[in-house]
């Protein structure tokens, strides 16, 4: 990169007359040995395992992301399969195999500062805080807390030993303790207000399967956290401010659905409850697209 | 734990960091005046008359240091100590300049490059994260490449002032300085942003260099200053 910029440099000096010859002689002159070229040497060697680092901890993040979004597919798949116990059983699966890849992380970030690479792993833990409360909604009707969170995410030797993959590869397998991350609080909040995404989703969903009764249960608990986040308002940073507002457009479509629910539940029956909201669902999307 | 605990509990972390970024932003307010003191007093060497007393420009430099590290020694105790990273922006501009301001007072006294450990004990901090509060890397580079910047200003000034060897020994530690950088593989990041002007600075050292050898005064340069061809 640098040697392209390097040549850039030399192409704009063509019109002066500038002497290269003597330029490039200087360049060779500078001893190699010197103090200064040696503290350079140690700063691209520090430089570029910072950077490998940041790298692995972004690539480590995307993966996580991704396999928290088919969670949350495989998830939504409940409202319309009998089977929900299944669906529970095979997103605690791939859940564990998220925990694996953020125990990865952790590994990482042994003796570093969290928080210096804060940037690259933290759309991932966002993803994960959805897709692990979504399911905590599923199965408890409640919001998971941030403690419980972590609580999963202290990891032990125990655990390295189960697992197959990469038995060797890292030096701190042979140290015997537990290492743990921690979602921050600022994670957690950004996931929970994602989460409030995926309930008004399962709320439409769920009237389309003739579901009376869950999309009552949703408002109200999207109510509670859209209260919690008024209550938070503009004081967290300023990626919590801007969610406010798409929050409130998820509450708003799902009061907006519970309206109907009441007023014309009575008059259609419940296999055409579905037509309906899908038009609606569509109308409130074309409004969104026009502000 | 209902939602509405939940969030109440969240909140107040929220306003505890606030607490904490707001104390540390007091500091730092403090320290950047320091800087400020500091630079404007070695702006006073590309001045005519500067020329003569830097030796005692660096020695009241070295004074204000001393109220640097006592600002720094206060921030330190203003957040946590395994958390620097969490609040590094705050101080990192004015750690970046502090280096700037360090290395410019060790070039003027020595014409050399300050060492990254030399500029921590400066300031009063240090060099390993695992130590406390230390210097981030980036940081420093960021200083370094403000001095090429500094120096290359220098140079025209020196050639004003009647001084034709100085310009010759900053062409050839700016040089030595741009084959360090070129060791390094930047990300595309504000540090690489800063040394893409790195070459500019080079440049402009060469045309004074240029201009000086195509009349002759480097040579008049060499004879009482000697070295350079």
């Amino acid at each position: 990169m640098s040697s392209k910029e390097g040549s850039g440099g030399f192409r704009k000096r063509k019109h002066d007359n500038f002497p290269h010859g003597q330029r490039k002689d200087e360049k060779n002159n500078v001893n190699s040995s010197s103090s200064l070229m040696v503290s350079f040497k140690s700063f691209q060697l520090e430089l570029d395992t910072r950077h490998d680092k940041y790298e692995r901890l972004v690539k480590l993040s995307r993966d996580i992301t991704i396999e928290s979004k088919r969670t949350i597919f495989l998830l939504h798949r409940i409202t319309s399969d009998p089977n929900g116990e299944e669906i529970l059983n095979e997103s605690e699966a791939k859940l564990e195999a998220v925990r694996q890849k953020i125990k990865q992380v952790a590994q990482e970030l042994i003796g570093e500062d969290m928080y210096q690479f804060h940037r690259a792993i933290s759309p991932g833990l966002q993803e994960y805080v959805e897709a692990v409360s979504f399911q905590y909604f599923i199965k408890t009707r409640s919001l998971i807390s941030v403690k419980e969170i972590n609580k999963q995410l202290i990891f032990t030797m125990e655990d390295k030993e189960e697992e197959t993959n990469t038995p060797s590869s890292n030096p701190h397998d042979k140290q015997l303790c537990t290492w743990s991350l921690k979602v921050t609080p600022v994670d957690y909040l950004l996931g929970v207000a994602d989460l409030t995404g995926e309930l008004m989703r399962m709320c439409i969903n769920s009237v389309g399967n003739g579901d009376i009764d869950t999309p009552f249960e949703l408002s109200q608990f999207l109510r509670q956290i859209y209260d919690g986040f008024s209550y938070i308002g503009n004081t967290g940073p300023y990626e919590v401010s801007k969610k406010l507002y798409t929050l409130k457009q998820s509450l708003a479509k799902v009061e907006n659905a519970c309206y109907t629910l009441k007023v014309r539940g009575s008059e259609i029956p419940k296999h055409m409850l579905a037509d309906v909201f899908s038009t609606k669902a569509e109308m409130i999307d074309r409004e969104e697209g026009l502000s | 734990m209902s939602v509405s605990e939940m969030f109440i509990s969240l909140q107040g972390v929220l306003t505890a960091d606030q607490d904490i970024r707001e104390e540390i932003r007091k500091v730092v307010q403090i320290l950047e005046q320091t800087a400020r003191e500091i630079l404007t007093l070695l702006q006073g060497v590309h001045q005519g008359a500067g020329f003569q007393d830097i030796p005692k420009k660096c020695q009241k430099a070295r004074e204000h240091f001393g109220a640097v590290k006592t600002q720094l020694a206060s921030l330190k105790t203003k957040f946590p100590a395994d958390q620097y990273y969490r609040f590094h922006e705050h101080w990192r501009f004015v750690l970046q300049r502090l280096v700037f301001l360090a290395a410019f007072v060790v070039y003027l006294e020595t014409e050399t490059l300050v060492t990254r450990e030399a500029v921590t004990e400066i300031l009063g901090i240090e060099a390993d994260r695992e130590r406390g509060f230390h210097l981030d890397i980036e940081d420093y580079l960021s200083g370094i490449l403000t001095l090429a910047s500094e120096l290359s200003r220098l140079a025209v000034n020196s050639v004003t002032a009647g001084d034709y060897s100085r310009p010759l020994r900053i062409s050839t530690f700016i040089n030595e300085l741009d084959s360090g950088f070129r060791l390094l593989n930047l990300k595309n990041d504000s540090l690489r942003k800063r040394y893409d002007g790195l070459k500019y600075d080079v440049k402009k050292i060469e045309e004074v260099v240029y201009d000086l050898s195509i009349r002759g005064l480097n040579k008049e340069a060499a004879s009482d200053a000697g070295g350079e061809k």
